[in-house]
């Protein structure tokens, strides 16, 4: 049965993880409403995949809270799915042993919704070959489908077009769109993010330096400098 | 192969072997039985190290406990029905505790883990020896076969009846959801928790599995020597099963089958090489040697296991390390 839609969505208010001595995020607050798709963007070690482990319960935040639908959010990885939360991994994260289809399978026993998602994902005709045979681009369609088949409220997507191409970062801008839950975007293709988001926060040094549409994000002061260096 | 065929081939097997005991000789009979109990064991065994990717060197133990477990119940007065349904408990309350151990420790530390369950059990016979009477044992005192059945046969017809419920419960297990979890955790615990599968819950599911197939092999090998005593279940056992299962073919119940056939084939050609050259003290060694000998020669030219091979298909040696290494034979240049 489909999740039905969340009332509030995602909240994270005021999240800071430290590792020691070492701050990966601090005073992070972000909402992804309902049916919206907001993107996370920074330099390499700004925190990003950190802000997705602690969605996902892989880390535990040293203050501040998560809430999904009104309700407090205290993670646990393999329980995320109960909560209506798919994750995919900045690699493709497949298990080589199992086909396409197997690999859809794990955790999701209805085999006709998982090729409906295949057939969704265009990897209905890969069921049956296994990951290590398959072009990357079509490994991506598969840990996209396996995430999907779940029907999430809430989408995690880790720098999803890591190594395809334009025209497949077009197709995957489409597939995006085209989806009715909340989704939560690290990507560090601007052209996609820019395309897919609905608001966009940006994360340096663990810090947030800008929250805004993709409009303001791009003329944004703040952000070029965390992009190029401040202006000597 | 689909898993109805599947579990038709292993019914075939079974039904082949059955067969086999009308017409071998005893020895040969026992043999056979021989060949069913260890099947048990290795292929709870592949299920574990195999698909789901936890090393276990104390099967061994395992089996000692299931052994035990039945000589004691049948010296209590038990029926066997009753006794093995006591091996089976008792060993799967055990696999189960390590297991919980077991679902916390990674690589070196689950194999030290395992090796000190195999050390450990040997010490308990000793150390309680009012309770197992240490290095002596206990013998077993069965009820003769019934009719004009031969002890061997009826063995035999126990253990092989013991081996297909296990292979077709296992294969029922992994052909499943299960199957498809096990090797989601081996192949990457954070995707397999990501997808929704509890990795822990799974490992130690897996571990309890294995070990109520260690022991139900070992309440086998109880009923096959009428005896137990910790030298049947030795360190160099469990040893033994890691590398049957390896050499058969790891994840595959054809492997374990081959695995089985190969603990109880190599020791049988050990015993007649020292015969022949009339060197007697080497028997102790030479099957661990042959063991070793044979796991490189099988890992060079197959290395998923004799169960991979495909001898009318392609030439095994097509597939070997060198070659996979894209070390190839030279070959003239075509000009451009």
């Amino acid at each position: 049965m489909p999740h039905q839609p969340p009332s509030d969505g995602l909240i994270l208010h005021d999240i800071s993880v430290r590792f020691g001595g070492l701050t990966a995020l601090e005073g992070v607050s972000l909402r992804v409403p309902p049916g919206r798709t907001v993107g996370v963007i920074g330099p390499n070690g700004a925190g990003k995949t950190t802000l997705f482990n602690v969605v996902c319960g892989f880390v535990a935040p040293t203050s501040g809270q998560l809430t999904l639908d009104g309700r407090p959010l205290r993670p646990r990885p393999h329980q995320l799915k109960k909560r209506g939360i798919a994750r995919t991994l900045q690699g493709v994260g497949l298990f080589p042993s199992l086909t396409v289809l197997e690999n859809v399978l794990v955790g999701e026993s209805d085999r006709d919704r998982a090729e409906a998602t295949l057939e969704r994902c265009g990897a209905a005709s890969y069921r049956d070959e296994k990951p290590a045979a398959l072009p990357y681009a079509i490994r991506k369609r598969v840990a996209l489908a396996r995430a999907l088949v779940t029907d999430p409220r809430l989408l995690l997507l880790d720098e999803p077009a890591g190594g395809l191409g334009v025209q497949e970062i077009e197709e995957l801008g489409e597939l995006i769109t085209g989806l009715s839950c909340s989704v939560l975007l690290v990507e560090h293709h601007m052209d996609l993010v820019m395309t897919v988001c609905d608001e966009i926060l940006v994360l340096d040094f663990g810090k947030p330096v800008a929250h805004g549409t993709p409009d303001e994000i791009r003329t944004d002061e703040a952000v070029a400098d965390a992009y190029l260096g401040a202006a000597a | 192969m689909s898993g109805k065929m599947k579990i038709a081939t292993i019914v075939a097997g079974v039904a082949v072997v059955v067969v086999l005991t009308l017409v071998f000789p005893p020895f040969r009979t026992y043999q056979l039985a021989t060949v069913g109990a260890y099947l048990c064991v290795t292929a709870g065994l592949t299920v574990l190290t195999g698909l789901n990717g936890q090393l276990s060197l104390g099967h061994g133990a395992l089996m000692a406990t299931g052994a035990y477990t039945l000589a004691l119940s049948v010296n209590a007065g038990w029926p066997l029905t009753a006794a093995f349904a006591a091996a089976l408990v008792v060993t799967t309350v055990i696999g189960g505790v390590v297991g919980l151990a077991a679902a916390r420790l990674r690589g070196p530390y689950l194999a030290g883990l395992t090796l000190a369950v195999a050390v450990v059990v040997p010490a308990i016979t000793s150390t309680f020896d009012g309770t197992f009477n240490s290095d002596q044992g206990l013998s077993v005192a069965l009820e003769p076969p019934p009719g004009t059945v031969t002890v061997e046969q009826w063995q035999a017809w126990l253990a092989w009846g013991a081996a297909l419920i296990v292979l077709v419960l296992l294969q029922l297990l992994i052909g499943g959801r299960f199957g498809r979890e096990l090797k989601a955790v081996r192949d990457d615990e954070t995707a397999a928790r990501l997808a929704g599968v509890g990795v822990a819950r799974t490992q130690v599911l897996a571990f309890v599995v294995s070990a109520a197939c260690a022991g139900i092999g070992g309440a086998l090998f109880a009923v096959l020597a009428q005896s137990v005593s910790p030298g049947a279940f030795p360190l160099s056992l469990s040893l033994f099963l890691v590398m049957a299962i390896v050499i058969g073919g790891l994840g595959s119940l054809a492997g374990a089958a081959w695995g089985a056939v190969l603990l109880v084939a190599l020791p049988a050609l050990a015993h007649t090489v020292t015969e022949g050259i009339d060197a007697q003290r080497l028997e102790g060694n030479l099957p661990l040697a042959l063991f070793g000998v044979t796991l490189i020669v099988v890992m060079l030219a197959a290395p998923g296991g004799i169960a991979a091979l495909r001898p009318f298909k392609r030439s095994p040696f097509k597939r070997s390390p060198f070659t996979k290494a894209g070390l190839r034979p030279l070959r003239k240049r075509s000009k451009a």
